[in-house]
C-alpha cells in the first residue's frame, strides 16, 4: 500500500507543477501583452511600459514563473488588478457556494440513477430497460444550458415554484437557500445521471452473472437483498471511479449553470474576470480549479486502491 | 475466368448487401442519418436559399409569432429565426467539424506513434495528456478565450487542441490491440519499412473506431460551443450560433419561449444524431462486442 501511494505521489507532483505551468504560460505567451490586455486599444505606450514594470512584466519569463510559483505555495495567488482582493481571498469566499452545488447535484444523480440502474440490470432487455436507457442516452444530447433554460420555463416561468436566479446564504435563510439550490443541482444532476446510470447498469449486469450470485439465490437470498447489497458492493467502486472522472465535467457545469442561475460561486467569479479581463482573478482561479482536480482525482485513485486490494497489488 | 455477367452480379450482391447492413442498423440510425444531411446542405446552401437575412434588425417586428414572412418567427431584435437557425447551423456545423479534424490528425498522428513505438515517446505522450486533461475542459476554453479574443479561427483552435488528449488514447488504445498481430510481424519479417507498416497495414486497423470517435467528438463540439456562445464568448455577435441564440432568447422565456426552444430543439437534433451515428458505428467496429 505505501510503495502504491509513493508511486502515485511520484506522479501527482510532475502533474501539479506541469498544470502550474501550463497555467502560467497561457497567461504569458498568448499573443496580447497582459498590460496591452488590460489598458485597452487607446493606450499610449508610456502607459503600457510603466504598467509593465510595476507588474514586473519587464523580468525575464523563468524568474517572473518561479516568483509567482514560491507565492502560490505559501498561498499568495496574489491581488485583483480591478478590486485589490487577495485572488485567494476572493476564492475561498466563494468556494461554499459551488461545492453545496456540486454535492447536491452529485447526491442527486446518484439518487436518480442507482435505482434506475438496479432495477434495468435486474430486468436488462425488457421494456422498461430499453425505455431508461433510450431516456438515458437522449438525455446525454441535452446540454446542461439547454437543461437549465428548459427548467427555468417550466418551474419558475410557468408554475411558479421556484425562484429563477439568485442566491441566499444558508446562514440567513436555511429554506430559502435550500429553494435557491434545487434548479441549479437539478440541472447539473440531470447532465450527471446518465453517465453514472449507463456505467452503473452494465457493470452490475456482469456482476449479476458471477458465481456467487448464483450461490445467493440458491441460498434463497430475497432477490432485493442480493442487488443491492451482494451486487451494488462490488458495483459501487465503479460508481465511485465515475465519479471521479465526472467531477471536470461537473466543474465546468457549476460554471454554466452559476451564471445562468446568478450563484455567487467560483464560475462566476471566473467568468466575472473574464467580461472585466481581470486577470490576475481568472489565472488564480484556473489554477485552483485545475490543481483541485487533479488533487481530488488522486484522492479517488487512492480511494479505490483501499476499497479494491488487487489494485494496490497489480501496481507493484 | 469471371465473366462480365457474374462480375456486375457481384456488384448488385454487393450493393444489395451494403444495403441491407445499412437497414440493420434500424430506423433510428436513417432518421439521424437524415438530420444530419439536410442540416449539412442547409447550412451550406445558406446563401443560395430565399432566406430574409439573419442579422437585419426590424424594431416594429419584434417577438412576432410564426408568418408567412417569419416562417418560424421573429427573435427580440426583430430577426428572422429561420434565417438565424440556418445561418447558424453554418457556424455550429464549422466549428463542430474543423475542431474534432485538429483532434484526430495530431491525437490520432500521437497516438498511433505512441503505442507502435512504445518507450519514452510514449512516457512523454501519455504525460502530456494527463496534464491537458487536468484542466476542466470548459475551463481551459473560456480563459483561453479570453487572452486570444473571440473569432471563430481562436474557437476552432482552442476546442480541437482541447479535442486531441481523448483521440490519443482512442488511436494509442486501437494501435496497443493490433501492434502485436500476425500481419505486422509479417510485414517486418518480408523487410517492409516502419513508415509502410504504419501506413499500410497499421492506419487501415486503427482508422476506423478513429472515425467513429470523430462522429461522437462533432456532437460533443457542438455543445462545447454552444456553451462559449450561450456564455457570450463564443462567437461575436450579432453572427449567429445556436447557443448564442438559446442565450438570448432567456430573456424572452416569459413573452415568447419559442425563441430559447427553437435553437434548442435544433441542437439536441443534430447532437442526438450525431451520438446515435458515431455510437452505432463505435458499435460495430469496437472488437470487445464480437464480430456481431
Amino acid at each position: 500500500m505505501l510503495g502504491f501511494i509513493a508511486t502515485r505521489i511520484g506522479y501527482l507532483i510532475p502533474v501539479l507543477i506541469a498544470v502550474t505551468l501550463l497555467t502560467f504560460l497561457i497567461a504569458s505567451l498568448l499573443p496580447g501583452d497582459l498590460a496591452h490586455a488590460m489598458l485597452g486599444d487607446q493606450a499610449t505606450p508610456e502607459a503600457v511600459e510603466a504598467l509593465r514594470r510595476d507588474m514586473g512584466l519587464d523580468q525575464p519569463l523563468w524568474w517572473r514563473y518561479l516568483n509567482w510559483l514560491v507565492g502560490i505555495v505559501q498561498g499568495d495567488f496574489g491581488r485583483s488588478f480591478r478590486t485589490g482582493e487577495p485572488v485567494l481571498g476572493a476564492i475561498l469566499a466563494r468556494l461554499p457556494v459551488s461545492l453545496e452545488l456540486m454535492l447536491l447535484a452529485e447526491v442527486t444523480a446518484l439518487a436518480i440513477s442507482i435505482p434506475l440502474a438496479i432495477h434495468c440490470a435486474a430486468h436488462s432487455g425488457g421494456p422498461f430497460d430499453r425505455v431508461v436507457t433510450g431516456i438515458a442516452f437522449a438525455k446525454l444530447s441535452i446540454p446542461n444550458f439547454m437543461a437549465a433554460i428548459l427548467l427555468i420555463y417550466l418551474f419558475a416561468v410557468e408554475l411558479r415554484w421556484l425562484p429563477a436566479t439568485g442566491y441566499v446564504p444558508f446562514a440567513e435563510d436555511g429554506l430559502g437557500n435550500v429553494r435557491a439550490m434545487v434548479l441549479p443541482a437539478l440541472t447539473l444532476a440531470l447532465a450527471e445521471w446518465p453517465v453514472l446510470m449507463r456505467v452503473l447498469r452494465s457493470d452490475m449486469i456482469a456482476v449479476l452473472q458471477e458465481d456467487y450470485i448464483t450461490m445467493a439465490r440458491a441460498k434463497g437470498l430475497k432477490s432485493r437483498r442480493i442487488l443491492f447489497v451482494h451486487a451494488l458492493k462490488p458495483s459501487s467502486l465503479t460508481l465511485i471511479t465515475v465519479a471521479g472522472i465526472n467531477i471536470g465535467r461537473l466543474i465546468g457545469g457549476a460554471v454554466i449553470v452559476e451564471s445562468v442561475f446568478a450563484l455567487p460561486g467560483i464560475g462566476r467569479l471566473l467568468l466575472g474576470a473574464i467580461y472585466t479581463r481581470d486577470f490576475m482573478i481568472l489565472q488564480g482561479v484556473v489554477l485552483f480549479v485545475a490543481a483541485g482536480f487533479v488533487i481530488v482525482n488522486f484522492l479517488v485513485d487512492m480511494l479505490y486502491a483501499v476499497l479494491d486490494p488487487r489494485i494496490r497489488h497489480a501496481h507493484r | 475466368m469471371r465473366t462480365g455477367e457474374a462480375v456486375a452480379g457481384s456488384v448488385v450482391r454487393n450493393a444489395t448487401e451494403a444495403w441491407a447492413r445499412l437497414a440493420a442498423f434500424g430506423w433510428l440510425f436513417g432518421l439521424a442519418l437524415a438530420w444530419i444531411a439536410a442540416i449539412v446542405i442547409a447550412a451550406g446552401s445558406a446563401d443560395l436559399l430565399p432566406l430574409p437575412s439573419p442579422t437585419d434588425m426590424d424594431m416594429l417586428a419584434r417577438r412576432e409569432a410564426p408568418s408567412f414572412a417569419h416562417w418560424l418567427g421573429t427573435d427580440r431584435l426583430g430577426r428572422d429565426m429561420l434565417a438565424r437557425l440556418v445561418y447558424g447551423a453554418r457556424i455550429s456545423l464549422t466549428v463542430a467539424i474543423l475542431a474534432p479534424l485538429i483532434g484526430l490528425l495530431i491525437g490520432g498522428a500521437l497516438g498511433i506513434l505512441a503505442g507502435y513505438f512504445r518507450g519514452g515517446l510514449e512516457t512523454l505522450v501519455v504525460g502530456g495528456v494527463d496534464v491537458l486533461l487536468a484542466f476542466p475542459p470548459l475551463v481551459l476554453a473560456l480563459a483561453v478565450m479570453a487572452y486570444l479574443g473571440q473569432t471563430l479561427a481562436n474557437l476552432t483552435y482552442i476546442i480541437g487542441i482541447l479535442s486531441i488528449p481523448a483521440f490519443t488514447r482512442v488511436a494509442r488504445a486501437a494501435t496497443l490491440s493490433v501492434a502485436k498481430r500476425e500481419f505486422i510481424l509479417a510485414a517486418r519479417a518480408m523487410g517492409a519499412t516502419e513508415l509502410r507498416i504504419l501506413l499500410r497495414e497499421l492506419l487501415p486497423n486503427v482508422i476506423l473506431p478513429l472515425l467513429a470517435f470523430f462522429l461522437l467528438a462533432v456532437a460533443v463540439t457542438i455543445v462545447v460551443e454552444g456553451a462559449l456562445s450561450f456564455l457570450g464568448l463564443g462567437v461575436p455577435p450579432p453572427a449567429p450560433s445556436w447557443g448564442g441564440m438559446i442565450g438570448e432568447g432567456r430573456e424572452s422565456l416569459e413573452t415568447a419561449p419559442r425563441i430559447a426552444f427553437l435553437p434548442a430543439l435544433f441542437m439536441f437534433l443534430t447532437v442526438l444524431s450525431f451520438n446515435i451515428v458515431g455510437d452505432t458505428l463505435r458499435a460495430t467496429t469496437d472488437p470487445r462486442q464480437g464480430a456481431a
